[in-house]
């Protein structure tokens, strides 16, 4: 599988620069996530990535650019879990996985036995299979994350893009979703490109970070070369702690103001 | 593996009784009528014009035409202006993702209501312009709505479309009402007209419509896989390779066309568009590969029935047929609503 690649990307909306210049290059198998403030352009150069914005620069995946073929093909190589998505309540879980299959249809076609096979393996691949005949709105927030991703799986894209894919899960569910997600990319090689809030879960699933910082990557590499206190300081408002867990792994704490309660 | 509940195809179940129904509401539109013919020469009548079949119907001259030339193209014309303004109302309400959508909602019935105003100032009510200024001034307030709404929100957003559509449709009544002040005799037809009728004496009507409700037609049917589509909304629709905004453009082209022709020949009638997508989604969920072709045969079944309903409550006067399908409608709507447990999901 190919990789995802940005040059010079830049987003704007209404004359705001949301993202400005950024190049990176994601490969095939490899895992990078975003990281930086609220407004740092994360999910901005999300949407950059997966076309669904105006942007100036150029992204291709294995080297075919966007512009260079029609949306319907990228959607054959990017698929997008986005951070709130819409999910219509009297939908059943297969029918929505079902949607996924979209990119690999004509305009006007209707799908095929072999895509109706395709969209329930990517159920049963996430554990989902059991949900098929469920409406969406009857989904708990682990269960929607699951079955989003199972929706993105059966695009059988090169490439998947994830926005705060662990948002409103509790600990547990979140790294079940991450698990499943460290799991597809080690088996189909797919490029993993998330943005990710919480600094630790990131710096353990992801190969590299990509600090950005008012449009703009302030770091990029290894998680144990970009979480430095220096580029910790870029979060307005944080005191964190850089720690070691058992395993050697960063923990990035948050530390309260003023004196630390006493241990009970 | 419950794969048939989950996948939610046509099933025969459902077609099946809705032809039922809309057959058996088309017989009974065209044995039913204000002059008592017997039932028996009717179908005579009616199966005599088969190929192959002669049968001798006993009617005389008068009767048959009756029956060729008053019931049958009423109850032709019944069905197919409630077919396409429910495939029309369910089209809108996916393609804007909005429940309240109808047929009407981009400026359809403000506009034909201008050119009907205008056609029956100018050249009476009984004109054959009349329906021709209709068609016409339903389709220019729609271009218009579209072209202001696209200039508004660059046609990616469907809210910036709806809103375009109010402003042109309190435009287009402020200059009817305008016209209709300056013309206080023709009041009565106007709002006779904007009431809705199936009046019709021969095919000339449903020849009329015919061609429209079927390109109409055609289109939305092939378009509701991607209806379910842009139920997602339209980023991610996007991000499935399908533009959400070329989609709207085409759904709307086509359920513009059968509505404006719709009403036409009929003037505005209310409700179809709205309730009967809503009851066919109550009743069998909510993907619009099922809603388009059920609303298609529920709407024409639906309209059948309320204008036998107008034909027949006060004979001989007739009731609006406006009047029957919210009087009949409103009540069938409520009791789906109720025993229902689906919602209309965001």
């Amino acid at each position: 599988m190919s990789g995802i690649s940005a040059r010079g990307v830049g987003v704007r909306y209404n004359g705001r620069v949301a993202v400005a210049g950024v190049d990176c290059s994601v490969e095939g198998g490899e895992w990078v996530a975003l990281v930086g403030p609220n407004g740092a352009g994360k999910t901005s150069l999300l949407r950059a990535l997966a076309g669904t914005v105006a942007a100036s620069g150029m992204v291709a995946v294995g080297g075919r650019s966007r512009r260079e073929m029609p949306r319907r093909r990228w959607a054959r190589l990017v698929a997008v879990v986005a951070q709130h998505p819409l999910l219509p309540a009297g939908m059943t879980v297969a029918e929505y996985v079902l949607l996924g299959r979209t990119p690999h249809l004509g305009y006007l076609a209707a799908e095929g036995a072999n895509d109706v096979a395709a969209a329930l393996a990517a159920l049963e691949r996430l554990d989902a299979g059991a949900l098929a005949a469920r409406h969406l709105g009857s989904l708990s927030g682990g269960e929607r994350q699951r079955v989003v991703l199972a929706r993105a799986l059966a695009q059988e894209p090169e490439v998947l893009l994830l926005d705060e894919p662990t948002a409103s899960l509790d600990v547990g569910h979140q790294q079940q979703v991450l698990d499943l997600v460290e799991s597809l990319r080690r088996e189909r090689g797919m490029a993993v490109v998330s943005a990710l809030h919480d600094l630790t879960l990131a710096a353990q699933y992801a190969d590299r970070l990509l600090f950005l910082d008012g449009g703009r990557v302030a770091a990029d590499g290894p998680p144990a070369t970009v979480l430095t206190p220096e580029v910790l300081g870029r979060f307005p408002g944080a005191r964190v702690a850089l720690l070691q867990g058992p395993g050697g792994e960063l923990v990035v704490a948050p530390r309260r103001a003023g004196p630390a309660p006493p241990a009970a | 593996m419950t794969r048939s509940r989950a996948l939610r195809r046509l099933s025969p179940l459902p077609v099946g009784v809705l032809l039922l129904l809309l057959l058996g509401a088309m017989a009974a539109g065209v044995l039913v009528g204000a002059v008592g013919l017997s039932p028996r020469a009717v179908l005579a009548e009616l199966a005599d014009r088969l190929p192959v079949i002669s049968v001798d119907s006993g009617l005389g001259e008068r009767s048959a035409a009756i029956v060729w030339d008053l019931r049958l193209p009423r109850v032709v014309l019944a069905a197919l202006v409630g077919a396409t303004l429910a495939a029309a109302g369910a089209s809108y309400q996916g393609v804007f993702r909005n429940p309240l959508a109808d047929p009407y909602l981009l400026g359809v019935a403000a506009g034909a209501g201008l050119g009907a105003t205008l056609g029956i100032v100018g050249t009476g009510p009984a004109s054959p312009l009349v329906p021709a200024a209709a068609f016409a001034g339903a389709v220019v307030a729609v271009l218009l709505t579209y072209a202001l709404g696209s200039a508004a929100g660059g046609g990616r957003s469907g809210t910036t479309l709806v809103l375009a559509g109010v402003a042109v449709a309190a435009f287009f009544t402020a200059v009817q009402t305008f016209v209709q002040q300056r013309h206080a005799d023709t009041v009565r037809e106007v709002y006779s007209w904007i009431l809705g009728r199936l009046s019709t004496v021969g095919w000339s009507e449903v020849t009329l419509l015919a061609p429209y409700a079927a390109v109409s037609l055609v289109v939305l049917l092939f378009h509701r896989r991607l209806l379910d589509v842009l139920a997602v909304g339209e980023e991610e629709a996007a991000t499935l390779g399908v533009s959400a905004s070329r989609v709207r453009l085409v759904v709307v082209a086509a359920a513009t066309l059968g509505t404006a022709a719709a009403v036409a020949v009929s003037g505005l009638i209310g409700f179809v568009g709205i309730v009967v997508p809503h009851a066919v989604r109550l009743l069998v969920g909510s993907s619009y590969r099922v809603i388009l072709p059920l609303s298609v045969l529920g709407g024409a079944a639906f309209l059948v029935l309320a204008d036998l309903g107008a034909r027949t409550l006060a004979a001989p006067a007739e009731v609006p047929l406006g009047v029957i399908t919210a009087f009949v409608g409103a009540p069938f709507f409520a009791v789906v609503l109720r025993s229902s447990r689906r919602g209309w999901g965001p």
